[in-house]
């Protein structure tokens, strides 16, 4: 079982390579159309100077992004759990910013501010924020309710219910938001530069395939591609990581069981 | 003597009008294991929640060492409840949770650690100190339970059912532990529960309770000495007491039904009118 967790995806995966390689030589697509595996990985290699830094600029917005979405998504969800008036009066406006779509709303940004990574690394928190809003304010209200009398028998402080209640128990929500808000802030980064354009100084992976697209500089293109959805495998791999680091000792969806 | 627990005419309704409990009038003095034993909705629940001031009695008072809830503490006693689950920190290991009463009162890290070794010794857990409580069974867990209320060393010790979701031979073994506790601590215990039995072999005294309305409707003694072996539980006394408490739950629910069959079954009686208004 334990090997069948890499090994089954693994099979898939060199079945899927082989086909397309297998199709491309035996449609001769042509390589500005579909070019095969193996080329894609020359390309990944040749360009590496200039892929390389703009993923390294496509990452660097996403941990921005994502930190901040992190952080204000934490202190937003507290303020909400603290007062009922405070979640009644903002809630509607998180959910606003949920539903506008960002490419709607990326222009006017990075029109307003100034400095282009700044401007990419809102765009990128305010698409990563909500899932940090709702899931960890669902789990600092998620206390079980006898420990909560338990706590308030015993003359608990607020800080004292907070930290050795609230926070525990929302620790299993803070990770599930941790992993979904971690892919959104890559993907607002390439959304916000695929709208940003050139962006002046720092280019990131969307720009690259934006310009292999005018220059039909197709295996570039899906280098980048490539990249782009490696860097968002890793970053999953790593919130897992993290999740399992922090409950595996007590929570049920991290804990090993006998089968 | 003083008494450990007055209840004077305490009676509870809920904000939407539910009459939860009657008046109730009970003096318990210290020493004593009172049972609170009657039928789901007979208040039993809301009765100790009252008296641990978890609920507030919407009439009457109630009197925990002649103060009111909120000045025990400053007279020196104290109380700790049970719950009817065991209400863990599942992330935290059982010598944690044990302690948590302490750490939240603020008391000195070496000496906390000294009564949580004591209390576990005393549940017989001192070595599932370092486990989490998902590695536990139930009983397990409600012996961490019980070791955490004991380890602020109360006086008096409330429990809820607390041995309601556990297996009967689990809950046998409890039991007489419990009475052990109770003996060597000299403890006031008021226990809450629906066994008949469990009622008869751990009390010296139960307090039978009716439904709808929740009323206090008898008050048995079971007059046995302690130590109770396992064999009471077989005895003809035994039997003779767990009948006396039988005959005066079913007098107490004939009693309801035939006053007002109607509040019996609120929701029937209502579905039966309106079948009956649609027939004419």
């Amino acid at each position: 079982m334990k090997h069948q967790k890499w090994l089954l995806p693994l099979i898939v995966a060199v079945f899927a390579i082989a086909l397309w390689k297998g199709l491309v030589i035996a449609l001769d697509i042509k390589p500005f159309l579909l070019p095969g595996p193996d080329l894609v990985v020359q390309t990944l290699i040749k360009d590496w100077g200039l892929l390389g830094s703009a993923l390294f600029n496509t990452l660097r917005i996403t941990f921005f992004a994502f930190l901040a979405a992190v952080i204000l998504g934490s202190l937003i969800a507290f303020a909400f759990v603290q007062s009922k008036w405070i979640e009644t009066a903002f809630f509607p406006y998180a959910v606003l910013l949920q539903v506008t779509p960002i490419v709607a709303i990326a222009p006017l940004i990075i029109i307003w501010v100034k400095n282009p990574t700044v401007s990419l690394v809102i765009c990128a928190t305010i698409v990563a924020l909500f899932p940090m809003i709702s899931n960890t304010t669902l789990g600092l209200r998620s206390v079980n309710p006898g420990l909560a009398s338990y706590f308030k028998m015993n003359r608990a402080t607020r800080w004292q219910t907070l930290v050795r209640l609230r926070i525990p128990s929302a620790a299993p929500y803070f990770f599930g938001g941790l992993r979904i808000s971690s892919g959104l802030a890559l993907i607002g980064a390439v959304v916000a530069e695929f709208v940003a354009g050139t962006g002046g100084t720092g280019v990131g992976l969307a720009y690259q395939i934006l310009q292999s697209g005018y220059q039909l500089n197709i295996p570039r293109m899906f280098a980048a591609l490539l990249l782009i959805t490696v860097a968002g495998v890793l970053l999953f791999v790593l919130m897992n990581w993290l999740s399992k680091l922090a409950l595996g000792h007590w929570h049920e969806s991290e804990v090993k069981h006998e089968e | 003597m003083a008494n450990a627990i007055e209840i004077l005419s305490a009676s509870k309704t809920y904000s939407n009008g539910t009459r939860a409990l009657e008046p109730v009038d009970l003096k318990i003095q210290p020493g004593e294991f009172v049972t609170l034993l009657g039928p789901s909705g007979c208040g039993k629940s809301t009765l100790l929640k009252m008296i641990a001031g978890l609920l507030s009695p919407s009439d009457g008072r109630i009197l925990i060492w002649n103060k009111p809830i909120d000045k025990v503490e400053a007279s020196g006693h104290k109380l700790a409840f049970v719950f009817q689950e065991a209400t863990l920190m599942p992330w935290s290991r059982v010598r944690a949770n044990v302690r948590l009463p302490l750490d939240l009162h603020g008391d000195a890290k070496d000496e906390a650690e000294k009564r949580v070794n004591d209390s576990l010794e005393l549940v017989g857990l001192s070595k599932f100190a370092d486990a989490y409580p998902r590695e536990l069974s139930g009983g397990m867990q409600m012996r961490v339970s019980i070791a955490r209320a004991l380890v602020t060393q109360p006086d008096l010790l409330l429990m809820d059912e607390p041995f309601g979701a556990l297996d009967e031979i689990t809950r046998n073994k409890l039991d007489s532990d419990l009475l052990d506790l109770w003996e060597k601590k000299k403890l006031t215990v008021v226990f809450v529960t629906h066994s008949i039995y469990e009622a008869v072999y751990l009390s010296t005294r139960v307090v039978v309770m009716a439904a709808r309305p929740g009323r206090v409707v008898d008050q048995v003694n079971i007059d046995e000495p302690y130590p109770r072996g396992h064999d009471f539980r077989v005895s003809s006394q035994f039997a003779q007491y767990a009948k006396t408490l039988q005959d005066s739950l079913l007098r107490a629910a004939a009693m309801g039904a035939s006053t007002d069959s109607a509040s019996d079954e609120p929701n029937g009686s209502a579905s039966n009118r309106s079948t009956n208004e649609a027939a004419q």
